[in-house]
């Protein structure tokens, strides 16, 4: 039962987007389309399983004076890996992320984990914490694009809902509306916390 | 369990040039891995990008691709016949600066299609570029029969149909096509023969 | 004239915060007071404009003669934090009065994602040595324009009643879509 919080924790309670609020520039910068919000958020799992694994394997053999170097190491080479492989097998989806790939090195959720909960727990409670931190992640950026999708573009899933030809509110797909978008889910999210006090 | 390593230097430099090494050495293979994927999906895409804009070849037009002055050349022939080139241009005055194209051109110097690759101009506004209503109106135009051979938007009194409010995308746009059309008259209309020559020579 | 541009694109135009959603949590973290806003700011410019300075180094002798650019990423963060850790310590020596007024932002800005971000663009780019360092100065620049603009609204808003849900967060996040809107009136304004 134990072992399976570890995976449920990052899903709504440590939810890291609307409750820690991390990795907040991919966040707000790719989640124009609901499907970007999938991609982004498929290749920080990726990333962040990988390295809490990789990280909860080697913890007895990284002095701790050099463990931040060692970890930022083990997490960009499995940030140049994504990068490398998406650039090959799916070079639109690259195309539209960007620069927002290499920067998933810098994205606190990845670096938080690992000094917060990898370096102190074993290989299957990190792997089920990187799994469900980065599936937390994944929806909540997911919803994201959805939202600014429907409300901007008048899609979701690049499926349209309304005729091309109609105004959508195109504020929404811009840098203003991400923020603002964003801004909302959170005060929903803490008004529901503070209701049900979760 | 182990007890965990003490951080002597030693222990410290260790562990980090293992580290390294190792990861080292696993980009390394990834890398040789993944290089002739990425390689291919660039081709494909420049190919891909090329096919839109001109009629059926069969040649392939990466190979003698030229590149003048910032803008790539591609020469297209279908069993030796030229049938068109590509054009990859682009223009610094779009709303947020720079964006680029690819123009199709027939032999005879009109236009066959554009279509707009990157842009970062305004949702909505600048994007309608890529819109058959704004970019249709290309199709089949002849920029020498212009007056003054100048593509130009009506606001500046020319026939260019500009996207509403956004008659700087509009004006970008035309400055992209122009530059390519200039360059493909005056310089690279011989090159597209020579380029036919050879692959003629090549099929017989 | 080229290197004007830049500069006013990178200060107002695209603005790295509100444009490009680099380096949002600082953003949002430092941004509650005006006095610490400035002194993040400029040891924002500092850093960057020094990264970008060693990383175009780098690409350029190392990186592209050996054809191992794929180990960019890797590279770059370690430098950024390399270069962080050696300005504090020569800070520290050399300048106390500097290092006390910047002291305590150094580490923060290892995890400031606009550092990385700005050294690749730039690379991606093609920019020359003194462009890069020029377009990161003026990022950086941008960066503190915004954080500053942000720390008085907020210290203004403290002072006003809001739902009990949109306290923190939720107040800056809205705050800050409202400035991006007020910034998008600068597009165009290079051409």
């Amino acid at each position: 039962m134990s072992v399976l919080k570890n995976f449920t924790n990052g899903l709504i309670k440590e939810n890291p987007t609307f409750v820690l609020v991390l990795g907040t520039c991919p966040t707000l910068a790719v989640t124009t389309a609901a499907m970007n919000g999938i991609g982004m958020g498929a290749a920080t799992t990726f990333v962040l399983v990988c390295s809490n694994v990789m990280i909860a394997a080697l913890k007895n053999v990284i002095p701790d004076k050099v463990r931040i170097a060692a970890f930022i190491v083990i997490i960009a080479t499995f940030v140049t890996i994504v990068d490398l492989v998406m650039k090959a097998y799916t070079p639109d989806l690259y195309k539209t992320l960007g620069i927002f790939i290499p920067l998933i090195v810098v994205n606190c959720i990845i670096l938080g984990r690992a000094e917060a909960f990898a370096q102190k727990n074993n290989v299957i409670p990190a792997l089920l914490d990187g799994l469900g931190m980065g599936l937390g992640f994944t929806l909540a950026i997911t919803l994201m694009g959805s939202i600014r999708e429907i409300l901007g573009n008048g899609s979701v899933f690049d499926i349209r809902l309304i005729s091309q030809e109609a105004k959508t509110i195109l504020i929404f797909i811009l840098p203003p509306g991400a923020f603002i978008t964003y801004g909302y889910l959170i005060a929903i999210m803490n008004n529901i916390k503070r209701k049900y006090s979760i | 369990m182990s007890k965990k390593l003490e951080s002597t230097l030693k222990n410290m430099i260790l562990c980090l040039l293992l580290i390294s090494v190792a990861m080292a050495g696993a980009l390394g293979f990834v890398y040789g891995m993944t290089k002739e994927p990425i390689e291919k999906a660039n081709k494909a895409k420049e190919i891909q990008a090329v096919k839109d804009v001109l009629p059926e070849f069969d040649n392939d037009p990466t190979i003698d691709a030229k590149e003048m002055e910032g803008l790539r050349f591609y020469f297209a022939t279908k069993a030796g016949q030229p049938v068109g080139c590509a054009v990859k241009t682009f223009t610094e005055k779009g709303f947020s600066g720079h964006f680029e194209m690819m123009v199709g051109f027939k032999p005879d110097g009109s236009v066959n299609k554009i279509v707009v690759l990157e842009h970062k101009e305004t949702p909505g506004l600048g994007s309608k570029m890529k819109e058959p209503k704004f970019a249709g109106q290309f199709n089949g135009l002849n920029i020498g029969t212009l007056k003054d051979k100048l593509l130009k938007v009506k606001k500046d009194g020319g026939t260019v149909d500009a996207i509403t409010a956004a008659t700087i995308s509009s004006r970008a746009y035309c400055d992209g096509v122009q530059k390519a059309y200039n360059l493909y008259m005056n310089k690279m209309h011989t090159a597209a023969e020579q380029v036919a020559d050879t692959t003629k020579g090549v099929t017989k | 004239m080229e290197l004007i541009k830049i500069v006013i694109l990178a200060l107002i135009v695209n603005n790295v915060v509100l444009a490009q959603f680099l380096g949002i949590c600082p953003f949002l973290g430092v941004s509650n007071k005006v006095g610490t806003s400035i002194g993040m700011g400029a040891a924002v410019i500092f850093v960057m404009a020094l990264a970008n300075l060693v990383t175009y180094l780098i690409q350029n002798f190392i990186l592209v003669p050996l054809h191992i650019e794929f180990m960019q990423t890797i590279t770059f963060i370690f430098i950024i934090a390399f270069l962080v850790q050696v300005v504090e310590i020569i800070l520290k020596k050399s300048a106390p009065s500097l290092y006390q007024a910047l002291g305590i932002y150094l580490p923060l800005i290892t995890t400031n994602c606009a550092v990385l971000g700005i050294a690749i663009l730039a690379v991606q780019k093609d920019y020359n040595l003194l462009s890069s360092v020029i377009y990161a100065a003026s990022i950086a620049a941008g960066f503190t324009l915004a954080l500053i603009l942000m720390a008085g609204i907020r210290e203004q808003l403290e002072l006003n009643g809001y739902p009990k849900g949109m306290k923190g967060f939720p107040l800056s996040l809205i705050t800050a879509g409202l400035l991006s809107l007020a910034f998008m009136g600068f597009a165009g304004l290079v051409k």
